[in-house]
């Protein structure tokens, strides 16, 4: 990855992306293209996420939503051939770029995935895996319980910390994962689908945890589920596909970013529209 | 059809025929004649092993009462002389030499194979890691002869070179059959972990990725232990293909019975005392002929042993991590 990256400053978002009322920009990305060898992913993408927000992705599959998302934390870099151009930053420094360490980055910006992924472990030990590596020194036992309350599991694991986390319903091995990611106290988490494997009541729970972490967090989800979107969200960010290019491979665009309550009646773009009401997707 | 998407009558024609063709007779047939084939295959595999242990069984009792000497002889004896007046079998000193050989060679194979496993698994580069991990897995593909004579040719010799005359090297010795055995078994190690620790999900990687882990912790406290009962399992295996090797073993550490702590001594294994009393002048029908099938069955009764405990390790630890 070769990028020359100049620090962004937080509140100063581009202008294609106006940030809520009232917050400031925790992530940015101005101008991003990403590749995966030669297939186009991005193009263009502009975006200022708030802070202590809920900012939704929403758009058909294989627009990108996941790609724009894993950039943040720099997850992408473990994939062969990805390449990106443009420039990102958190809290006002660069993301992307030689000199930034995405060890320490990936604590900041925790991520939660599509698929509950809990280590083979203990209950207890999935929620201290993080801090332990990280050197936490405080009272483990206490961040644990503490971790596991913030993701309202609590109750339900109270009994079985010593129980693998494998042995947790689906629901429950989400909320597991995201105790998990509470636990290195990060300050963004980014959410790949997190209810795309769970059933409804379960859904319900992750989505109220949510609203419940908003005050401490920024909380950028990836849905496919727009009634999802219109639930959680504060923003929403709606991505397309564009017009085919040279190869006819259509890489992802932001078509429009909003509030969520905007995006959903009054649709600016004409594409956002018409993939909201159905007509694509 | 061309219908507005706001007016979608209940289609009036009924669904398009299929055809469909059945199956074959022969196709029926298969249901019938493939179980009980598969049967009967499975059947000589067992009927084979269980003839091999009773004629090793039937041949052991003999050498007993041939011999004329009882089980706590045979096996707390350490000394092993067939000429000797009596012969003396006792067969400590074989397992000795089995345990040294298995030992020494456990103590190059594991780590490095292990060290292997993981660098193919989680460092190296897609293209390296197809070149290498076969040319780990042609290690395994050298006749053990092969082995044996680069023991002799080039191991020992090079052991002389180095450590005497301040240390005396026999020309057959443990510590080169240690050296050949163990790189011999590497490829067992490495090919079979990389296979496991490569299987263990993307998602748990990206999960410890996540919470920001470096490469080397995700290798080792998440890959590592949820590969384990594999990685054991590779372990046992190199281990009991180390027990159970002959040629190599005959050719580098020789036909010396003894107990001797110093690897740059000689010993026996009990697969090689197996091939030399073979391939001795020893009659037909004698105590000695006989006494390589007691030697068999012991060498049996480890193996199953071996596999009876790396079942139960297995079994714990599946428990614990899936
Ligand atoms: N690991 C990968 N390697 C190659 N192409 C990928 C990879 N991941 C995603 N892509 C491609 O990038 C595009 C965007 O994918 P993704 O971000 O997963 O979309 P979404 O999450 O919106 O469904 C798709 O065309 C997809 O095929
Ligand atoms: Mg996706």
């Amino acid at each position: 990855m070769s990028l020359d990256q100049q620090p962004i400053v937080s509140r100063n978002p581009s202008p294609a992306a106006p940030p809520a009322p009232g917050a400031d920009a925790v992530l940015v990305a101005r101008d991003l293209s990403v590749w995966y060898g030669s297939t186009q992913a991005l193009r263009g993408v502009s975006i200022a996420i708030p802070r202590n927000r809920i900012t939704a992705l929403i758009g058909p599959s294989g627009c990108g939503k996941s790609t724009l998302l894993r950039c943040f934390n720099r997850m992408n870099d473990l994939i062969p051939g990805f390449r990106m151009e443009g420039q990102l930053g958190f809290d006002g420094d660069p993301v992307a770029g030689p000199e930034v360490d995405p060890v320490t980055l990936r604590r900041r910006v925790g991520m939660v995935f599509q698929k509950p992924n809990p280590f083979p472990k203990t209950v207890y030990h999935n929620v201290a895996w993080g801090a332990r590596i990280n050197g936490y020194t405080g009272d483990l036992d206490e961040l644990v319980e503490r971790s596991l309350r913030r993701a309202a599991l609590w109750d339900e694991v109270k009994d079985k910390l010593n129980r693998s986390g494998l042995d947790l319903s689906g629901g429950q091995q989400q909320r597991l994962c995201i105790a998990r990611t509470l636990a290195v106290e990060p300050e963004v988490i980014l959410m790949d689908e997190p209810c795309s494997a769970l059933d409804p009541i379960s859904t319900a729970r992750v989505e109220d945890l949510m609203e419940d972490l908003k005050a401490e967090y920024t909380i950028v989800i990836v849905t496919h589920n727009m009634q999802q979107a219109r639930r959680v969200s504060d923003m929403t960010a709606c991505l397309m596909l564009d017009e085919a290019r040279g190869n006819g491979h259509r890489p992802g665009v932001l078509a429009e970013f909003s509030p969520t309550d905007v995006l959903f009646t009054t649709p600016k773009d004409p594409r956002t529209e018409a993939y909201i009401t159905g007509r694509i997707g | 059809m061309t219908q507005s998407p706001q007016t979608t009558p209940i289609s009036p024609e009924p669904p398009p025929r299929r055809s469909w063709a059945g199956r074959s007779r022969l196709q029926s047939a298969q249901e019938f004649v493939v179980p009980p084939l598969i049967f009967v295959c499975a059947l000589i595999t067992v009927l084979t092993t269980v003839g091999i242990v009773f004629v090793l069984g039937l041949e052991t009792v003999r050498f007993f009462r041939v011999a004329g000497i009882g089980l706590f002889e045979f096996l707390g004896g350490a000394t092993l002389n067939p000429k000797a007046d009596p012969p003396r079998y006792g067969i400590l000193p074989l397992l000795w030499g089995t345990f040294v050989i298995a030992f020494g060679s456990s103590l190059i194979a594991l780590p490095i194979g292990l060290l292997s496993a993981i660098f193919l698994s989680e460092y190296a580069p897609r293209g390296l890691r197809a070149v290498l991990k076969p040319a780990l897995e042609l290690l395994a593909g050298i006749p053990t002869i092969v082995y044996g004579y680069l023991a002799l040719l080039l191991v020992t010799p090079v052991l002389k070179a180095v450590l005497e005359p301040a240390i005396r090297v026999e020309f057959y010795n443990a510590l080169s059959a240690c050296i050949v055995v163990g790189v011999m078994i590497i490829p067992m190690v490495s090919s079979l972990s990389e296979d496991v620790l490569s299987a263990v999900p993307r998602g748990l990687r990206e999960a410890a990725y996540g919470l920001g882990a470096t490469k080397f912790e995700v290798a080792t406290r998440v890959v590592l232990p949820a590969g384990l009962s594999g990685v054991l399992a590779s372990f046992l295996l190199a281990i009991s293909r180390a027990v159970g090797e002959t040629m190599a073993v005959l050719l580098a550490a020789g036909v010396k019975p003894q107990i001797v702590l110093n690897p740059l001594r000689s010993v026996e294994t009990m697969t090689a005392y197996i091939v030399n009393v073979m391939k001795g002048e020893a009659a037909v029908g004698s105590a000695e002929h006989l006494s390589l099938y007691a030697v068999g069955m012991a060498l049996f009764a480890i193996t199953l042993a071996m596999n009876i405990v790396s079942g139960i390790i297995l079994k714990h630890f599946r428990e614990e991590y899936e």
